[in-house]
């Protein structure tokens, strides 16, 4: 033996493999990647792949049967609703496993724990807002209710099944790029996922910048940058409805002038926010407008819009419930679609439910604070953050009788400097609901009552319920638990040393907006005001945007004798009804005489546009532009007084302005000693509209479908796992409200007639895996304004065609097992 | 060379075995075992674990690319980032293979008594 050779090449040898099973960076542990038998290669299905399976599973108290379509959707069979959780919970883990997990640990302030240190302000922003505070209370409330138990323990059995069975090779190619491993599932985590949910929809506020507004503009003029209400509104009930007087009588405080409305405070923090467009469009039309003479009721919940996607379809069928739609990969049940009796769909309510309260403490140990005339004890929560390669940090949040106190000396936010004050929320978030008991219930429901029945369980995210029945009836709620607020309270920050200021009730659930079967045959909701605000006994706040319920209503008034394909024309409809409103008066305040021959093209250009925001067309694309430059014009003088961040004010405001009033107050640029009037404005942001428009002609991008760019990203942003240049037209304020990276997540259309005839499509894929063939299948479908046909199947079809795969569940107690 | 083609071979096959039950680095015990069972001067025992996993890597991994009609190793070759050269990533993939399994093979021909001896067996 030759020891010294030996030794040596040995030593390389396994130095080599220890430094091929290392991370370096972002480049994950290569050889263990690449190994065609363990690495990214096991993730590259065959384009295909069989899915017929047989699985035995030992915590599946009976059994499921499940067929997948040529689409694999998935139709469970089980006869039992604990098996078809199960089952549900084990199809999510297969197919969506890294984006359930991933979500979670987004939701709960753990990317730290994935991608070390610069993850580290998100995550402790996720903890202060009280993430996990409000997964542990919901979690709480599903271990509290026998049916919400029975439901998410058999979930996340069944995710917990898949886990305990999968091979390091099996596992999603995400896990093997970033090298770790799945976690075990808990109801937590499903209450975390509701949680994200929650505050991707209820998390939106914008009270730090509007303190600041109003401190250096004053009231006065804040009042006319952000108007409590529009002038353009078509409520989701319309006007002329009566409403009886409150029963809740809410005082504004006696001190609100001077401590609330008039104080000059300001701040520099500007929290995460969810994306102010999360909105969505719902209508049903009832019989009596339709051709078959069934309600026809469409849905399309505006999100952002990910790979792989937060949707995934399914059917699920048991004795109790025979349901399609969409589903949430991290939650059980079926969100949006509907049954054999009904059809249900939801969008955004847009209410403030989201306010902070500067606190005094004592010192800076902050153990006591100021509230009610006397110190109070604050209660502390530990967050524990992980760090990759890092030791762990511990968060110390303080937490008072409002809430959790998010921004104190220790953490401002973002990368902000703090003004050393202590903010603390107060967030409806965090009061105990259980929203998948609502889901339940919608998904049993048989008619108008047991839908009314389980709208009662949805506290927040504040939805528009829009429900239609086989029986003809039609209904929409906005529903949800609302406090009762005064004008414009936490619309800024609001002080925190004693209780005048807190909220001083809810809404009492039968006092929200709502209409059933209506005289003129439909119901609508696109996040417009729920109510006319000079008519609805309660404050509504002045946070909705009024263009896409104003068209969807004027287009289905017309209608009549309708059908599913009249349905898909409007859910894909790009007419631009903000421009419709804004186009004349700004072109109306053009000098002509100012343009040079190629701004007069431009101006051609607009003039002849027929107001659709189609993909081919240069028109859209300029008047976005336009409009963008003509706001920038308008506020960029008056903003740039300050440093202190701030929003613009919405565009309604500014239209709605210049429509009533030629010399409103903004349009002077104050940095000049002339006074500038709406004709310079709109004529000066022409110009550089077309100085912009003229760049992106040079580039050949000047196609409404090549200028915005819609994309679908990965979730992690991993840019090879995205869609990119997607030619889809639309935006905001159109009906098809798709934007870059947002707009319609999954488009339904159901006709109830005897024999159900649905229709749906989302951006995305039932796989969530990219080396799926499945993993974005339905995009191109979807960007085509398209529809696939959603098949109920029955227990008889296991023949049928249709049936590409089937997957069998079994218990051990059910079959061999002595 | 009967000795050199048969190693490469069976270096392959027991590679391929230890992948199904072992981690990834189960190609150097296999090159590693090849390499005692069947003595060869370093060079040429080097190269049979080398040449021996990377035509099961090429294979393989060229076997399912094409089942997968390249989805998802054109996304990954952007990700690495090779430019999004599948060819490029099959080929990295299996030098990166070959290679451990070569140094673990060239480990193995110095488990021997005398230099002689592997003279005599390679002649």
């Amino acid at each position: 033996m030759r020891i010294i050779p030996l030794l040596i090449s040995t030593l390389i040898t396994v130095a080599l493999i220890i430094l091929l099973s290392m991370q370096w960076g972002k480049v994950p542990p290569i050889g263990k990647f690449l190994s065609p038998q363990h690495g990214f290669w096991q993730n590259a299905d065959p384009i295909d792949k069989n899915f017929d399976e047989s699985v035995k599973l030992p915590d599946l108290a009976g059994k499921a049967e499940i067929y997948f379509d040529d689409r694999l959707v998935p139709h469970v069979f089980a006869s039992t609703d604990e098996d078809a959780y199960f089952a549900q919970g084990y199809l999510h883990a297969k197919f969506r496993l890294w984006q359930m997990e991933f979500q979670v640990y987004a939701a709960a302030g753990r990317l730290s724990e994935l991608i070390g240190r610069k993850a580290l302000n998100y995550d402790r922003e996720k903890r202060r807002l009280g993430m996990v505070y409000a997964a542990e209370i919901a979690a709480k409330e599903i271990e509290n209710d026998p049916t919400s138990k029975r439901e998410c323990d058999a979930y996340t059995a069944g995710v917990n099944a898949y886990i305990a069975n999968l091979k390091e090779s099996e596992l999603p190619v995400e896990y093997k790029l970033l090298n770790y491993k799945p976690e075990k599932w808990s109801n937590l985590k499903t209450a975390l996922f509701l949680k994200a949910m929650c505050y991707d929809l209820a998390g939106s506020e914008n009270d730090f910048e509007r303190t600041n507004a109003k401190t250096v503009f004053g009231f006065e003029d804040y009042e006319k940058m952000f108007p409590a209400a529009q002038d353009s509104v078509d409520p989701i009930i319309p006007k002329g409805t009566v409403y009886p007087p409150a029963a809740l009588s809410v005082k504004q405080p006696a001190s609100a002038d001077s401590l609330y409305f008039d104080i000059k405070d300001s701040s520099e923090i500007v929290p995460q926010k969810p994306k102010k467009d999360n909105g969505s469009n719902n209508w049903v039309v009832s019989g009596k407008k339709t051709k078959s003479g069934a309600p026809i009721l469409c849905n399309d919940p505006h999100l952002g819009l990910n790979l792989p996607s937060l949707w995934y379809e399914m059917q699920i069928n048991t004795p109790s419930m025979n349901v399609y739609g969409a589903t949430f990969p991290g939650g059980p049940g079926v969100i949006i679609g509907f049954n054999d009796s009904c059809a249900f769909g939801l969008t955004n309510g847009g209410r403030d439910v989201m306010d902070y309260y500067e606190i005094k403490f004592r010192d800076e140990t902050m153990k006591e604070y100021w509230f009610n005339g006397a110190w109070k004890a604050a209660d502390f929560r530990y967050e524990h953050i992980l760090i990759k390669g890092e030791p762990e940090m511990i968060d110390t949040v303080a937490y008072t009788v409002f809430g959790p106190v998010m921004f104190d000396k220790k953490f401002s936010g973002m990368q902000r400097r703090t003004n050393g004050n202590y903010y603390a929320l107060r967030w409806k978030g965090h009061d105990p609901s259980n929203e998948f008991l609502f889901f339940n219930k919608m998904d049993h429901a048989k008619n108008y009552d047991d839908y009314y029945a389980a709208i009662h369980y949805l506290h927040t995210p504040g939805q528009n319920c829009l429900f239609a029945c086989k029986n003809g009836d039609i209904a929409i709620w906005t529903q949800g638990e609302f406090p009762a607020k005064w004008k414009r309270q936490g619309e800024f920050i609001m002080p925190g040393t004693d209780s005048s200021y807190m909220w001083q009730g809810m809404i009492p659930q039968q006092e929200n907006p709502h209409l059933i079967n209506p005289e003129r045959g439909f119901l609508s909701s696109a996040n417009q005001v729920p109510a006319d605000p000079s008519a609805y006994p309660y404050y509504l706040g002045g946070d909705f945007p009024p263009y896409r319920g104003i068209i969807i209503n004027r287009y289905l008034n017309k209608w009549s004798n309708l059908t599913p394909k009249d349905m898909f024309t409007l859910q894909i409809e790009n007419y631009n009804v903000f421009a419709e409103m804004a186009r004349p008066v700004l072109m109306k305040n053009i000098d002509m005489n100012s343009l040079a021959e190629d701004e007069r093209s431009y101006f051609d250009t607009l003039a002849n546009w027929e107001l659709h925001n189609d993909p081919e067309l240069r028109a859209p694309t300029l008047f976005v532009v336009f409009w963008d430059t003509f706001n920038k014009v308008v506020w960029d003088d008056e903003f740039s007084k300050t440093k202190l961040p701030l929003v613009y004010p919405y565009a309604s405001t500014l239209l709605e302005a210049i429509l009533k009033d030629s010399a409103y107050k903004f349009l002077d640029n104050i940095n000049t000693p002339a006074k500038e009037t709406l004709r310079d404005d709109v004529t000066l942001a022409f110009k550089k509209a077309v100085a912009i428009c003229k760049l992106a002609d040079a580039d050949g991008r000047m196609q409404w479908g090549k200028y915005k760019g819609t994309k679908i990203n990965h979730l992690a942003r991993l840019a090879p796992f995205s869609r990119t240049d997607l030619n889809v037209g639309g935006g905001t304020n159109c009906i098809n409200a798709t934007k870059e990276d947002h707009g319609p997540s999954w488009r339904m259309v159901v006709e109830l007639t005897p024999k159900t005839d649905a229709y749906g499509v989302y951006p995305g894929g039932q796989s969530g895996n990219p080396g799926s063939p499945y993993y974005d299948s339905f995009i191109d479908t979807w960007a085509a304004g398209k529809y696939y046909p959603l098949w109920v199947m029955e227990k008889d079809d296991v023949k049928d065609k249709k049936v590409k795969y089937h997957m069998s569940l079994m218990g051990y107690t059910t079959n061999t097992r002595p | 060379m009967i000795r050199y083609i048969i190693s490469i071979v069976l270096t392959a096959l027991l590679s391929f075995v230890a992948g199904l039950y072992l981690p990834w680095w189960g190609i150097a015990l296999a090159a590693f075992v090849v390499g005692v069972i069947i003595p060869q001067r370093p060079f040429y025992s080097f190269m049979s674990g080398f040449i021996g996993v990377f035509l099961l890597w090429e294979i393989l991994a060229w076997w399912i690319d094409s089942k997968n009609d390249g989805i998802l190793s054109q996304k990954i070759a952007q990700v690495l980032p090779l430019g999004g050269s599948t060819v490029l990533l099959i080929l990295i993939t299996s030098l990166i293979g070959a290679l451990v399994a070569g140094c673990a093979a060239l480990a193995a021909s110095f488990v021997r008594w005398r230099v002689r001896e592997a003279e005599e067996v390679d002649n």
